[in-house]
């Protein structure tokens, strides 16, 4: 029944004050589950601070719902907000 | 290139801040190859699919709302027409009651939100399935929960069926005094130039020019256009009308990367993306207020209709760019008890009956969600049923209307019904009555589509 998909990249954005440590605790997370980081970004919108970050999750060992609740835990930790999305809807979005 | 910080924070704002999500999703499924002269068999195979098809539609939503972080706010299956369904079987209250029941059994199971397609085409003449069907939607209602009924009782090429109509007049009011405050009423819409593909409830079925399967999508984001309205308060409405396009746009291509996949994923045809803007009663997320925020200073004064026909034919015009397979509704709800902002001009009188319906003749789905006082006579919600009908016959549009008669109540109270219907304040309608044209029944003839003035 379930055909697998094949788009790999996922843009984690952090949402929130900027302090230290933020890049750290990512970093940490992704490579404890063996996820590549492409690119990191980071800009001040509208007061907040935010950073997207491209990783590629070919070679992830777990799936997107368990990096989610990492994230989820490293953002309560921080008081952040942070989301994992795959790149294709911002392409859709986005691109024409 | 890969995406910029700008085009992602302004993606993350709109399901963050201003509630984007894919409304639903919704699995239409052919049964008409389960038909049976037995009950017995033809509800074991309806079961059988339905549980299969929703537990998968429901495992796939769930896989692409955690890989793509948009929200799939409802999981919905969408069937043959029921009266179709009842056609072999015998003719009883209690047959279409067992399918009405099978329905709902399967959509429990398969913990699917809704599932509609519990109703009849009618705009032309009924069959005496179609008759016994009609006649067992206040038992089939009140004794399920998930289930959704529609019935197309008018359509351009046909005309109205006034006998239909007339006869729903009592079927609404018996219906409404079988359930607290009339809620079963929310699970029906009747229609004229009902869309076969429409993702969204109450009205939508699988119709028989489908497919054995098709995906369709609703997207949703009033709050998104009403943040974006906001944001240009000072743009001519030329401008206003392209900021609004592009806004459609992205999230059409949002509803549209969705539909896809999730249609491939499931190994069946990518219907449509309905592109309606449909309210929540969360805070922002209301039609009503983008009409305020062009400057019309509530929803229901002079002006709406204009700032209305406005928005509708941007919102088209994005969402046609945006994806080949625009479909169903597509236009803009206004459903009175679902919108907060909808709620308050009724109550603060600026919006009345009458210009709901005028509101309706430049917005596809018609009159939806209002309360009326339980006491309303038969005749006079027929009345109010075939007049906008008539406005979706002439304008070769669709219009429906949902109605809840509520029991007991009258004329400025408000009605809870809880989660997504929200809560009605009751309109003030007529109790003069016209039973003389209703009660003549026939078929108002399909207009001339010459002479177009």
């Amino acid at each position: 029944m379930a055909k697998q998909d094949t788009t790999q990249i996922g843009i984690i954005t952090v949402i929130g004050a900027d302090r230290v440590g933020i890049i750290a605790a990512l970093a940490n997370a992704m490579a404890k589950n063996n996820i590549n980081i492409l690119d990191v970004n980071q800009r001040i919108m509208e007061t907040f601070f935010v950073m997207t970050m491209a990783v590629d999750l070919t070679e992830a060992t777990v799936g997107m719902d368990k990096i989610k609740k990492q994230l989820d835990r490293v953002a309560q930790t921080l008081s952040l907000n942070i989301t994992i999305q795959n790149e294709r809807i911002f392409e859709a979005i986005h691109r024409v | 290139m890969r995406v910029s910080v700008e085009e992602v924070y302004e993606t993350i704002r709109m399901t963050l801040d201003h509630h984007f999500d894919i409304r639903t999703v919704t699995l239409g499924v052919n049964l008409k190859d389960c038909m049976d002269r037995q009950i017995g068999p033809f509800a074991k195979r309806v079961r059988t699919r339905l549980v299969e098809k929703g537990t998968q539609l429901n495992h796939f939503a769930d896989h692409i709302e955690h890989k793509y972080g948009i929200p799939i706010t409802n999981r919905r299956l969408s069937v043959t027409p029921a009266s179709t369904l009842l056609e072999p079987l015998p003719h009883k209250i209690s047959s279409a009651v067992r399918i009405a029941q099978a329905l709902d059994r399967a959509a429990i199971k398969s913990k699917i939100d809704f599932i509609g397609g519990f109703g009849a085409l009618v705009q032309k003449g009924m069959t005496r399935a179609d008759e016994v069907l009609m006649d067992a939607l206040p038992e089939a209602l009140s004794q399920t929960q998930r289930v959704c009924a529609f019935l197309n009782l008018a359509s351009t090429r046909a005309g109205i069926n006034m006998d239909a109509v007339a006869k729903f007049g009592h079927i609404l009011k018996d219906l409404a005094g079988r359930s607290e405050n009339g809620i079963g009423c929310a699970k029906i819409a009747v229609f004229a130039n009902a869309p076969e593909d429409n993702p969204f409830m109450a009205g939508a079925h699988h119709g028989i020019g489908e497919p054995d399967y098709s995906l369709n999508v609703g997207i949703s984001g009033p709050g998104v256009v009403r943040n974006v309205v906001s944001q240009h308060p000072e743009c001519d409405l030329t401008q206003l009308s392209e900021i609004i396009k592009k806004t459609v746009f992205k999230i059409t291509r949002a509803g549209e990367l969705i539909g896809r996949e999730m249609a491939e994923l499931m190994g069946v045809e990518f219907g449509i993306v309905d592109i309606s803007l449909a309210p929540t009663t969360s805070a922002g997320d209301s039609v009503a207020e983008i009409i305020e925020a062009m400057g019309v200073a509530q929803i229901g004064l002079p002006g709406s209709t204009a700032a209305l026909a406005m928005l509708i034919d941007a919102v088209k015009k994005g969402g046609a760019m945006a994806s080949g397979n625009v479909g169903g509704l597509s236009g803009c709800f206004i459903p009175v008890s679902e919108d907060n902002g909808m709620i308050k001009a009724v109550q603060d009188g600026a919006l009345n009956l009458e210009k709901l319906e005028a509101l309706t003749s430049v917005c596809s789905v018609g009159l939806d969600m209002f309360a009326v006082p339980g006491d309303t006579p038969a005749s006079v919600l027929s009345a109010i049923i075939a007049d906008e009908l008539a406005i979706g016959v002439v304008n070769s549009k669709t219009t429906g209307v949902r109605v809840i008669p509520a029991p007991g109540r009258k004329a400025g109270d408000i009605v809870h019904f809880g989660g997504l219907l929200g809560s009605a304040p009751v309109m003030k309608v007529s109790q003069l009555e016209s039973p003389l044209f209703v009660n003549r029944g026939g078929r108002i003839p399909s207009p001339v589509q010459s002479l177009r003035n």
